[in-house]
């Protein structure tokens, strides 16, 4: 899923300052599943604006919507009936779904509620990690399936970096080193010998290197 | 031979070759650079210059090569991939060997995390495997990493690194084998107290005869004070120093714990010489560079032969 976390209550505050009547709009996906902006944190948000400008003598109106997925237009349409009484909006989706709104209301102000953060997973109750950077180009089966560009801190490709330490990374005794679990990975497999084989520098192009990027389905498209 | 470097001629010569490296200031100081060069200069075959060194930012590599080399010295040039991307690292490749530099050590560098910027996007555009193999198909194939023609290539004497007391220790001899096939002609390792894991590893070493294939050079680095071992045991990722050592610099007087230091370093030079496939050393006294030239002979490790350079 795509994580992400609520920016500070003050940022927020200030980017509605000038406005009186908002549409604060969750989304039922992936920040519902990392509890950063579903319905309950929509209801959560809402309430803590309303007071904060009350307390400086101020109201602010809120209308509260959840959307199903608001990185899909489909859904985004059910704006529509809304947008016209207010004068801004704040999204409480990933980056996607804030400019699925701003592409679609051109003239309405839009404002991110959250910071995105990372693709990643649930460890446990509470705590969400990092696990794929979208390169483009999957190495996973070459490395145990564990990723070494989203979880080596230098995206090393052939092996552990001179300041691995036992099993973890140099940059933070925090975090599992990504080359000690692929190298557990891989003698659990029997696979020890695809260690030795080099891996060639990467070609970026399919990832951010080559511009934003696209993916066309002709046997989809319309 | 594959290039007219000096270290290349002194390993062909079977002598051990000694190194040493050098510290660029942090700051637009030639004299400073000159100075640490000028006291390493007829004790050492070469001197390192590295790169932005824990992730602090130096004056470049690059330029304080060009002042060793117009001492009339063989600077080695390190690299990082933390900071440069492909094309930045290939353009100054051909930019030192046309300044007659002509051996470099290929890294993947400190993470900007140890440093003094550490909100710098750190680069990792490729790694150190494949930078060893990209300068190798830059001498070899005459080609860039692109695969165009090079007019000119760089005849760079290749050089990486070696962590034998990282984790996992078990992969530590495959990595090796991974930088030879990418084409490191020769290994500085990590500074080595510990000389029995050391040891463990060199066996490893020949068991798959890769001391045949590359020139590995012991890395040293004299201790200054009980203070400085500490530090490194517990502040520097992948570094091992065992507590006989720490014990023994405790052991000696605090005035005295400097020549304790040197004393360690002999001798880890004298039992390392005995090791088969160790083919020199590398000695980083980290600023601390007028030790050098003591150690060296100190050590049994003078003259250094003046022919090739
Ligand atoms: S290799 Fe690329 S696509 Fe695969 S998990 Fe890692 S970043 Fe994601
Ligand atoms: S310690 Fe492991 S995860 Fe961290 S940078 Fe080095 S190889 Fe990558």
């Amino acid at each position: 899923m795509i994580t992400a976390e609520r920016k500070p209550m003050e940022e927020l505050i200030e980017c509605l300052r000038p406005y009186h009547r908002i549409l604060l709009v969750g989304c039922n996906e992936c920040v519902t599943v990392c509890s950063a902006g579903g319905r309950k944190e929509v209801g959560i948000l809402s309430s803590a604006l309303q007071m904060a400008f009350m307390k400086e003598g101020k109201t602010l109106d809120v209308k509260e919507i959840t959307l199903e997925r608001q990185c899909d237009p489909e859904y985004v349409e059910e704006l529509v009936t809304h947008i016209d009484q207010a004068e801004a909006v704040m999204s409480m989706a990933c980056g996607c779904g804030v400019q699925e709104i701003a592409g679609r209301f051109k003239s309405k102000p839009v404002f991110p509620a959250l910071n995105t953060t990372f693709m990643g997973a649930s460890e446990r109750q509470g705590v969400w990690v990092e696990r794929c950077q979208g390169c483009g180009e999957c190495v996973l089966a070459l490395t145990g399936g564990i990723c070494p560009i989203a979880r080596c801190a230098k995206q090393l490709l052939n092996g552990p970096c001179g300041g691995s330490t036992n099993g973890k990374c140099e940059v933070d005794p925090d975090i599992d080193c990504a080359w000690q679990l692929i190298w557990d990975r891989l003698k659990a497999l029997g696979l020890e010998d695809r260690y030795e084989d080099n891996i060639a520098a990467k070609d970026w192009r399919t990832g951010r290197g080559g511009g934003p990027r696209k993916i066309i389905r002709e046997d989809l498209v319309k | 031979m594959k290039t007219e470097s000096v270290l290349e001629k002194v390993f062909a010569s079977g002598e051990l070759a000694v190194t040493s490296e050098c510290g660029p200031p942090r700051g637009a100081l030639a004299e400073k650079i000159i100075e640490k060069a000028k006291m390493l200069q007829g004790y050492v075959d070469a001197v390192n210059v590295t790169d932005n060194q824990t992730a602090m930012v130096r004056m470049s590599s690059f330029a304080a090569c060009v002042f060793i080399k117009q001492l009339g010295m063989d600077p080695i040039l390190q690299m990082v991939t933390r900071d440069r991307n492909r094309l930045a690292m290939q353009a100054d490749i051909l930019g030192a060997y046309a300044h007659g530099i002509d051996i470099m050590l290929c890294l993947s560098g400190d993470h900007p995390h140890f440093g003094d910027h550490p909100m710098a996007a750190n680069v990792h555009d490729i790694d150190s495997v494949q930078f060893v193999q990209m300068v190798r198909d830059m001498r070899d194939k005459g080609r860039f990493q692109g695969g165009d023609e090079i007019l000119n290539p760089p005849k760079m004497y290749i050089g990486a690194a070696a962590n034998p007391f990282a984790d996992p220790f078990e992969l530590r001899v495959a990595r090796l084998a991974k930088k030879i096939k990418a084409g490191t002609d020769f290994i500085q390792t990590q500074c080595i107290y510990n000389l029995d894991k050391f040891e463990k590893w060199m066996d490893g070493v020949r068991d798959r005869g890769l001391h045949e294939k590359v020139n590995i050079m012991a890395g040293i680095t004299p201790m200054k004070t009980v203070g400085m071992a500490r530090y490194m045991k517990k502040r520097v990722p992948g570094m091992d120093v065992p507590d006989e050592l720490i014990k023994r610099m405790a052991g000696v007087p605090k005035e005295k714990q400097a020549d304790e230091g040197i004393k360690i370093s002999i001798e880890a030079i004298e039992r390392l010489k005995e090791v088969e496939g160790v083919k020199g050393f590398h000695i980083m006294a980290i600023e601390w560079e007028q030790k050098v030239p003591e150690i060296v002979e100190r050590a049994g490790l003078l003259p250094r032969p003046k022919e090739f350079s």
